[in-house]
């Protein structure tokens, strides 16, 4: 395989949280919110990062992106390290990395015309563009994405949730990018236009050969869109492995309960399905248990689960499959 | 006599815009004990439908036509009237918790106001009582609990306490709306759990209202499918899945990725953008969006009886649909 389009390695972002009460002699916090988490994407793949709310998966993403400091570990996007790497040079990669947001409408700032939010990426990164080609570049963009040209010098308060969320996609487009990092980009959208932006994304990624890091916290969602997924619990990967493989034979505990939790729409299969209630309440990432993460609320954690942090190794039929559980397999 | 039977409710809120039909005719009968989905996206009405029962509408809203709970009409009583059914017997949940819990009092005094206000209850009765229904919520510690404030509880866990609190006096009627929307998916099959089996040991009847088709599978008998105000289509939630006769229910239901589907298929979707209330075409409200839409459609489908228990409001008959 050549040289992957981002490689991350052991990537941790911890957050100071300063001491507990006012005394200075108590000990200083630390909220780890990614903790060692290690992965690669290729150039035109998708991956799919799930894990339920505090599970430090849009830390990650932010991270990834440099608007979370990394505490340590690696960043590599095409060879380049993005970790440590001073703020001047950040701008120099938003042409080839860009991200869309959850909230489609407090992500566009409502005193710019859509035609003006599209441009202004093209505008900061590239101030010598010509206007006719800005204007070529936003007309193209927005015909790529599904928004008719008269649209251009409407403010985002005129427009739906979906309509923002495609004005999202025309803003990280217009750079060209090889990687967009969407997070949670259809959780606050309706069914019916939910439908529409994933198969603009599952086309565009196609089309385009865009790589794509996919966060939501619906399954099914993410399992349709990607081609690898991710499970994430507490700031660790529990999980990683092709999404097939992955919803046909999820090795992990924590995976099994959230896919089993997972909503058939259909009466009878959702009756008579068993779901895996897992007990209990996610621990704080203040204070995560010792050993395996997940053990406090795992229903096969023996005692040496305690005393063991299981490493993410090979398990299953399935080459790339990979568990963090000694009890896996 | 049906627990509740709502006949051509009608909402309308003015606006400076103009006026906002919010809900349309709307007619739908709930028998005692059993549990009613009420699907719609944004905009559908869904959620004013369940003010206008309670009598909660803002105040540039009106409702107009019957809500019959138990004979009583709904719609127009007095407060007075109202406030002997709200809380007791009719309760409500909200998708977001922290809106209904005061986050200055205890959740131990909030639940036991509810049963002192409304059943008289000694103080001490009354503590021990919500205690119970903490537990039934599986709350553990529930008398530990009942000593700490909305904000020290988990998203999941003040849900359960808001479930908890409204099934104090064991109501007659329950409208939960998207009550579990805000949650992660494990939470939500604890929540939705509960909400399974809990009005049935209460033997109270449940509305629930939700954009998710999911949540409906596992808990409702029956299903009304709403857009733009009105019915779609209305009966009995496994043939509504099995056999959608409505072009936007069978939309709705190739919309929504599926676990059970291998990735990367296209999903079916539905096109256009949902209606502007505002200005509702004169016929069928789905028309524009409708791949199945005729000339006939230009006028409004009425709600018409088929397959014995079933209703749909559509101008094509079930076997013309082209979408299966």
């Amino acid at each position: 395989m050549s040289t992957p389009l981002l490689a991350v390695r052991d990537l941790r972002v911890h957050f100071n949280l300063g001491h507990a009460g006012l005394m200075p002699w108590t000990a200083a916090r630390t909220l780890k919110a990614v903790d060692g988490v290690s992965f690669t994407l290729s150039a035109g793949e998708t991956l799919g990062i799930v894990g339920e709310s505090g599970c430090g998966k849009s830390s990650l993403a932010r991270a990834l992106i440099g608007l979370n400091p990394i505490t340590s570990g690696s960043v590599r996007l095409a060879g380049r390290e993005l970790a440590r790497l001073p703020a001047a040079e950040w701008r120099s990669l938003r042409a080839e990395m860009q991200m869309i947001f959850q909230d489609p409408l407090s992500s566009l700032n409502p005193r710019m015309t859509i035609g003006a939010i599209i441009a202004e990426p093209l505008r900061s990164l590239y101030p010598e563009t010509p206007r006719a080609s800005v204007k070529a570049e936003v007309e193209r963009v927005m015909a790529r994405v599904g928004l008719l040209p008269n649209v251009i010098n409407r403010y985002p308060h005129e427009f739906s949730g979906g309509q923002c969320q495609r004005v999202g996609i025309a803003r990280a487009l217009i750079v060209k990018p090889k990687l967009i990092i969407c997070d949670e980009p259809v959780s606050a959208l309706d069914v019916s236009i939910q439908a529409q932006v994933i198969n603009l994304l599952r086309d565009l990624q196609r089309e385009e050969g865009l790589a794509l890091i996919f966060i939501a916290h619906d399954l099914a969602v993410v399992k349709h869109i990607s081609d690898r997924m991710l499970v994430m619990y507490l700031g660790r990967v529990m999980e990683e492995a092709a999404s097939d493989a992955l919803f046909a034979a999820p090795q992990h505990p924590y995976t099994r309960a959230l896919l089993s939790a997972v909503l058939i729409p259909d009466p009878a299969r959702e009756r008579a399905k068993t779901i895996q209630i897992l007990e209990g309440e996610l621990p704080s990432p203040i204070s995560p248990p010792s050993g395996c993460v997940f053990r406090t609320r795992c229903p096969i954690a023996e005692a040496r689960c305690a005393a063991l942090a299981p490493a993410l190794e090979a398990h299953g039929a399935n080459a790339g499959h990979m568990v963090a559980c000694i009890r896996a397999g | 006599m049906p627990l509740l039977e709502v006949d051509r409710l009608n909402v309308r809120f003015a606006t400076p815009e103009g006026e906002v039909a919010a809900v349309s005719d709307l007619s739908f009968t709930l028998e005692a004990g059993h549990a009613l989905g009420i699907v719609g996206e944004s905009g559908s009405g869904k959620s004013q439908m369940a003010f206008a029962l309670l009598g909660l509408l803002a105040k540039n809203g009106r409702a107009t036509g019957s809500a019959r709970y138990r004979g009583e009409n709904l719609i127009g009583a007095s407060e007075a009237q109202l406030n002997r059914r709200r809380g007791s017997e009719i309760a409500m949940i909200y998708q977001d918790p922290m809106t209904s819990l005061n986050p200055y009092l205890k959740v131990g005094e909030q639940l036991t106001e509810v049963l002192r206000f409304h059943k008289g209850m000694p103080h001490k009765a009354a503590y021990a009582e919500a205690a119970l229904l903490l537990d039934a919520v599986k709350i553990a510690e529930p008398r530990k609990r009942m000593g700490m404030y909305p904000h020290e509880f988990s998203g999941g866990m003040r849900q359960r306490v808001v479930i908890a609190m409204a099934l104090l006096c064991q109501p007659k009627l329950l409208i939960a709306d998207e009550p579990t929307t805000a949650l992660d998916v494990t939470v939500q099959a604890q929540i939705l759990k509960l909400l399974h089996e809990l009005p049935r040991d209460f033997a109270s009847a449940v509305i629930m209202i939700t954009h998710d088709l999911g949540v409906i599978a596992g808990i409702c008998d029956e299903v009304l499918v709403m857009y733009a105000g009105r019915a779609m289509e209305y009966g009995p939630a496994q043939a509504i899945f099995d056999t959608p006769s409505h072009p936007y229910t069978r939309g709705l239901l190739h919309a929504l990725p599926r676990m059970d589907r291998t990735h990367g298929e296209r999903l079916a979707t539905i096109p256009g953008n949902p209606p502007n209330l505002l200005a509702l075409p004169p016929g069928c409200p789905f028309a524009p969006r409708c791949r199945e839409r005729f000339e006939a459609c230009l006028k409004p489908a009425p709600l018409t009886v088929f397959d014995g228990n079933r209703q749909r409001a559509c101008h094509r008959a079930v076997p013309e649909l082209t979408i299966p």
